[in-house]
C-alpha cells in the first residue's frame, strides 16, 4: 500500500486538502447547529419545561466575564500605551504628533479594545469550555445528562451563550476604557499635556457608531468562542491526550475565527 | 402523548430486529428482546458482547441501523423531542462508569433530576434525595464530591440518582463489576428491595453469573451480538448451548487455530511485501 505509485506527494496532498475540507465544512455545519439549537432553547424552553436557569448564567458570567477583567484591563492599558508611543512617533515627523489622540480613540473603539477583550476571553474560555465539556462527554455525563431527559446544549451550551452575550461587550467595553487610560497616560508624559485635556480630547473624538461597530463585534466573538469551543468539547474523543488535543484546537480555532470575523467586519463596516 | 400506559399486558420493552454498529463494524445482530413491566431481566453475557451497547439503543442514544426500540409502547425512534423528554422522565438509568457529574456534590447529583424536572421547593428536593441515599446507604455522604469515593459508593451513588424520580424502568448497567462479593451481594439485595418497594421494571446488565442467577426473573443471554437465548435462572443453568456452557463454566473458548490464518494475522502488513 505504502508503495503504490499513485500516492505520490501531490496526489496525497490534494487527498489532504480535500479531506480536511470536507471536515471543515462539516464542523461548521455542526457549530451553526449547536448555535441554532441553543437559540431555541432560550426562546423556546421556557414552554418545553427546559428553562435556561438564570442562576447557571449568573456563575458563567462571573466564569467567563468577571475572571477575565484584570488580564483584559493589564492587556489593554498596556496595549492602548504602545499605540500611543508608536503613533507620537510617527507623527512626530509630520509633525502632527496631537494627531495621535483620534487615532487611539477611534481605532480602540473599533478594533483593538474589542479585539483584544476576544482573544482573552478565547484563550481562558475557550480551553475552558471545551476541556469541561469534553471531560464530561468522555465520562458519560452528557450521556447521562441527555437519559435523564436533561437536554446538554440546554444545560450546558445556552446559559453560556447568554452569559458570553452579556459579559464580552462589558469586557470590551472595559477594554476601550483601559486601552484609551494607557494612551493617555503615555501621550500626557510625552506630550506634556494634562490628561484631563487629553481625556476631552479623546472623548470628543468618539462617534457612537465607532462604539456600536466594537460592541456589534463583540457579540459575534462571544457567540463564535462558545460555538466553536463547545463544538470542540462536544466531538472530543480518546481519552487524555484527546481531550488535550481539543482543548488546544478549540483555543487555536477560537482566535482564527475571531480574526477572520474582525476582518470581515472590517473590509464591510471601515469606508 | 406518550400516556402513562396502564395496559399492563403489553411489554414495556419491545425491541425488534435491532441492529447496530459501530463505526461500520456491527456490533449488534438481529436482536429481539421483551421485557414484562415489573420483571428483573438480566442481560448476560461475556466482555465486549455488546451489552452496553444495546443498552444505549434501548436509552434512545443512537439511531438504530435497522429494526425498533419501543419503550412503554411508543417506538422511540419517531417520538419528538418533548414526548422523548417526557419519556425518559419515566427512565432512571445508572451507567457502567457511575457517570456521576464530577462537578457536584453527591448530593446535587442526586438532587438535579428533581431540580429540573419538578418545581419542588429546596427543602423537599433535599429531603427526597436523602431518601434515596438512604437506600443505598450512602446518607450522610452527600457532601462528598465523586472522586472521594469509592467503587461501590460510586454504583449506588448512580443508582439512587437513578431511582430519585421513581422511575418505571431502571437501566443498570454492571452492579457489581470490579467489586468485592460482599459489596456485591448487599447491591443485589438492594436492587431486590427496590423491585418490592417500587414495583419498577428492572433491565440489569451483568457479566457476573452469582449476580445475574440471585436476581433475575428471566436471563438473556448475549454473545456477539447475538442473543442465544431467553430463559428463567434454572433455564440457563441447564442449557445445552456450548457457549451458555462455556460462559457458566468459565472455559475459554477454544477457537479451532488454523495455522495458516494465524501466521497471516502475525505478518500482515510487516515486512517487505
Ligand atoms: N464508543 C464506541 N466506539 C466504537 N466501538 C465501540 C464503542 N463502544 C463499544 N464499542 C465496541 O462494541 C463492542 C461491544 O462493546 P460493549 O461495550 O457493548 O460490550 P459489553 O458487553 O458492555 O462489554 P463489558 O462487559 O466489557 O462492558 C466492542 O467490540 C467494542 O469495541
Ligand atoms: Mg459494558
Amino acid at each position: 500500500m505504502a508503495a503504490e505509485p499513485a500516492a505520490s506527494l501531490p496526489y496525497r496532498l490534494t487527498g489532504h486538502v480535500g479531506r480536511r475540507f470536507v471536515q471543515a465544512v462539516e464542523e461548521f455545519g455542526y457549530g451553526a447547529a449547536l448555535l441554532v439549537e441553543s437559540l431555541y432553547w432560550i426562546v423556546a424552553g421556557h414552554w418545553l419545561n427546559q428553562p435556561v436557569r438564570l442562576r447557571v448564567v449568573a456563575a458563567e458570567m462571573i466564569d467567563i466575564g468577571v475572571s477575565a477583567v484584570p488580564v483584559v484591563a493589564i492587556l489593554a492599558f498596556a496595549n492602548g500605551g504602545m499605540m500611543a508611543l508608536q503613533g507620537i512617533y510617527t507623527l512626530q515627523d509630520f509633525g502632527a504628533q496631537s494627531q495621535v489622540i483620534p487615532g487611539i480613540a477611534m481605532s480602540v473603539t473599533r478594533e483593538f479594545g474589542v479585539l483584544i477583550a476576544g482573544i482573552v476571553v478565547a484563550g481562558r474560555s475557550g480551553s475552558a469550555i471545551a476541556a469541561r465539556i469534553g471531560t464530561m462527554n468522555m465520562s458519560q455525563e452528557i450521556d447521562a445528562l441527555r437519559v435523564m431527559g436533561i437536554e446538554p446544549v440546554r444545560y450546558l451550551v445556552a446559559p453560556m451563550l447568554l452569559a458570553m452575550l452579556v459579559m464580552m461587550p462589558v469586557l470590551a467595553i472595559l477594554a476601550d476604557a483601559m486601552a484609551v487610560t494607557g494612551g493617555g497616560v503615555i501621550t500626557s508624559l510625552k506630550l506634556h499635556m494634562a490628561l484631563p485635556v487629553y481625556f476631552d480630547r479623546a472623548l470628543a473624538e468618539l462617534v457612537p457608531s465607532d462604539i456600536g461597530q466594537g460592541l456589534a463585534k463583540s457579540f459575534v466573538f462571544g457567540v463564535l468562542v462558545v460555538v466553536v469551543a463547545a463544538g470542540n468539547g462536544f466531538i472530543a474523543r480518546g481519552g487524555a491526550e484527546g481531550l488535550g488535543r481539543a482543548t488546544t484546537r478549540s483555543v487555536v480555532l477560537c482566535i482564527a475565527a475571531i480574526v477572520v470575523a474582525d476582518m470581515i467586519f472590517t473590509l464591510f463596516l471601515s469606508r | 402523548m406518550p400516556q402513562r400506559t396502564s395496559d399492563s399486558s403489553r411489554p414495556v420493552i419491545e425491541v425488534e430486529g435491532l441492529r447496530a454498529s459501530w463505526g461500520g463494524q456491527p456490533v449488534l445482530h438481529d436482536v429481539d428482546l421483551s421485557v414484562e413491566a415489573g420483571e428483573i431481566r438480566v442481560v448476560m453475557g461475556g466482555s465486549g458482547s455488546g451489552k452496553s451497547t444495546l443498552l444505549r439503543y434501548l436509552l434512545g442514544l443512537h439511531r438504530p441501523d435497522a429494526g425498533t426500540v419501543r419503550l412503554f409502547g411508543e417506538d422511540i425512534s419517531r417520538l419528538g423531542r418533548r414526548d422523548m423528554l417526557a419519556l425518559r422522565r419515566r427512565i432512571g438509568v445508572s451507567f457502567q462508569g457511575g457517570a456521576l457529574f464530577n462537578s457536584m456534590t453527591v448530593g446535587d447529583n442526586v438532587c438535579l433530576p428533581l431540580r429540573e424536572h419538578t418545581r419542588l421547593d429546596e427543602h423537599t428536593i433535599r429531603i427526597m434525595s436523602r431518601m434515596k441515599l438512604e437506600v443505598v446507604s450512602l446518607a450522610g455522604f452527600e457532601h462528598l464530591m465523586p472522586s472521594q469515593l469509592s467503587g461501590g459508593m460510586v454504583k449506588r451513588a448512580a443508582l439512587a440518582r437513578a431511582i430519585v424520580m421513581d422511575p418505571d424502568i431502571l437501566f443498570f448497567d454492571e452492579p457489581s463489576a470490579g467489586l468485592d462479593p460482599v459489596v456485591a451481594a448487599d447491591l443485589d439485595a438492594l436492587i431486590l428491595r427496590l423491585r418490592e418497594a417500587m414495583q419498577v421494571t428492572i433491565v440489569v446488565v451483568t457479566h457476573e453469573l452469582d449476580s445475574a442467577f440471585a436476581i433475575a426473573d428471566r436471563i438473556t443471554v448475549l454473545d456477539q451480538g447475538r442473543i442465544l437465548m431467553t430463559g428463567g435462572v434454572d433455564e440457563v443453568r441447564n442449557a445445552d448451548n456450548e457457549r451458555i456452557r462455556n460462559l457458566l463454566t468459565r472455559t475459554a473458548t477454544d477457537t479451532e487455530v488454523d495455522v495458516d490464518d494465524y501466521l497471516e494475522r502475525l505478518t500482515q502488513g510487516v515486512g517487505p511485501q
